[in-house]
């Protein structure tokens, strides 16, 4: 760095300033959004009965934590979200797996995975509700439903686009199915995992609000629904505000487990 | 002597739907103990297929393939195949490399492991044990892989097109070291190429292959590794020129 020419030391500067700058907008963006609403609110330019105002939607959150329900209702959705993504991909990797070890059932099976990830999963609630009751299994079920099948497909993608003379060698030396999967395809697959990983949090996040939505006692879908029902609309947008910081930090989350896996290998 | 590897009428096709396609008919042909064969001919005209029989991937339509007079029915440990490129995995290290073959044979022993560790150091490759692959030349990749075959110690080795990959300076290096190397184990080899210098320098003897169906067109004896010269300096030689020739018109005459 040290002995790098003027020239170079400026374009360096250059672009740290961009990113600065880059930063310094998005900030921006973000307090004058939530500036232009309170104002709007307080001038009675739009209704603040109906869109609420980010100092009610604040004291909401705060009574929330004055009662000790916020924690309850964020550890629901996150502990929802994540036990969702966590056996939605378990059980679309075992899945992937048996369509890789058989070309001839992963033909068979073709069209029904094409159906079950055009049919809007969310349909499927009401059922989930009705076989295992209002509360934590619904949820959590409506949470793989949603992610599930993304993940085989993604899964299943990705262990057909290994290259197959990578698997030509180890059949050279005499490998087994087995020792193929766990030799090849498995570690190949590991960025396709990560990459599928962070589709499906998104997806688990909508199934957990949705099942929320049909039929819960806590979480923020709850928090949402009830809040509309008795028309609260600053508990509403408090839960909204609350989502959107959960769904920000999952997809975090995983970015760091990428970070860790990729800077591993 | 004995031959070490025999083909008998050995033919093979292939089933499309649009059809059968005759890869390879009739090869005959009888490989001594350290023989170094090498194997040319007009791209699909099965080379590689005849690579994937002796390997035990294929199983031929007709005829039989013969190890030390034992039929080949399936892969075995007595034959080593080296692919057109390393293929090391880039998420193994590279003496995890070096030991996938006896892994999968369940051979990863602890005396297993430091003899692939001393041939790491014998093939100067000390110290890179713990590297992954992206971290090393083309001809050090090479070399993992070679040493990834060896380690099996098998009696026969296949190379398909095994330097395609390396640039002209890299493969006229690497390719002259492995040839080395094969020679000192006493290592029978058979090699597919499209590239007349290469098979003439490292061979005893040369297969001209027809255009689909292959089968064997003529078969040069090559006298100029008689004595042991490298590869390299066999490039040099005044009779390589005359054996190039004889070989690039034999490939581009048609019958």
């Amino acid at each position: 760095m040290n002995n790098s020419s003027p020239e170079h030391q400026a374009y360096l500067r250059g672009l740290k300033r961009q990113a600065r700058l880059k930063r310094l907008l998005q900030v921006i963006i973000l307090i004058g959004l939530f500036a232009l609403w309170e104002i709007a609110a307080v001038n009675k330019w739009i209704n603040p009965f109906i869109f609420s105002q980010p100092t009610k939607a604040w004291e909401a959150t705060v009574r929330l934590a004055q009662r000790g329900e916020l924690w309850v209702h964020l550890g629901y959705t996150v502990g929802e979200t994540v036990a969702g993504f966590t056996l939605g991909t378990l059980i679309g990797i075992v899945f992937a797996i048996m369509l890789w070890w058989s070309d001839f059932m992963s033909k068979v099976l073709d069209p029904y995975i094409v159906v079950l990830n055009s049919i809007p999963k969310v349909a499927l609630g009401p059922l989930f509700i009705v076989w295992l009751g209002t509360g934590l299994k619904a949820v959590i079920a409506m949470a793989i439903a949603v992610s599930v099948i993304v993940t085989i497909m993604m899964m299943h993608n990705g262990f057909k686009e290994i290259d197959p003379n990578k698997i030509k060698l180890l059949r050279t030396f005499g490998a087994s199915k087995t020792q193929t999967l766990l030799k090849v395809i498995i570690p190949a697959s590991v960025p396709t995992m990560i990459a599928a990983l962070k589709v499906s949090v998104g997806l688990s996040l909508v199934g957990t609000i949705v099942g929320e939505f049909l039929g819960s006692k806590a979480g923020l879908g709850y928090l949402i629904i009830y809040g509309g029902q008795i028309f609260n609309m600053s508990l509403v947008m408090a839960a909204v505000i609350l989502l959107s910081l959960v769904s920000v930090v999952l997809y975090y989350l995983v970015s760091v487990l990428e970070e860790r896996i990729i800077h591993h290998q | 002597m004995r031959a070490i590897l025999e083909l008998e009428n050995v033919s093979l096709s292939y089933h499309t739907l649009e059809g059968e396609i005759l890869a390879l008919q009739d090869i005959n042909l009888q490989v001594m103990p350290e023989e170094f064969i090498s194997i040319v001919g007009p791209s699909g005209c099965g080379k590689s297929t005849l690579l994937s029989l002796i390997a035990g991937l294929l199983k031929p339509s007709k005829g039989t393939i013969r190890l030390d007079g034992v039929p080949i029915t399936g892969t075995t440990q007595q034959v080593g195949y080296m692919l057109q490129q390393d293929y090391l995995f880039e998420w193994r290290t590279i003496l995890d490399n070096a030991l996938l073959g006896l892994e999968v044979l369940r051979k990863r022993t602890p005396e297993n492991i430091e003899k692939v560790k001393q041939m790491l150091v014998d093939y100067g490759l000390g110290g890179f044990e713990k590297y992954y692959p992206q971290q090393l030349s083309g001809g050090m990749r090479q070399r993992v892989a070679l040493i990834r075959t060896l380690a099996m110690e098998p009696k026969v080795f296949l190379l398909d097109e095994p330097f395609s990959a390396l640039d002209y300076q890299n493969r006229l290096a690497v390719g002259a070291e492995v040839v080395k190397i094969l020679r000192e184990q006493k290592k029978t080899v058979i090699m597919v190429t499209h590239d007349i210098p290469e098979a003439i320098s490292m061979a005893n003897r040369v297969l001209v292959f027809t255009k689909r169906p292959g089968r064997i067109k003529s078969e040069h004896i090559v006298t100029l590794n008689a004595n042991g010269c490298n590869p390299l300096a066999c490039r040099e030689s005044p009779e390589f020129s005359r054996y190039y020739t004889k070989i690039w018109k034999e490939l581009n005459s048609d019958e």
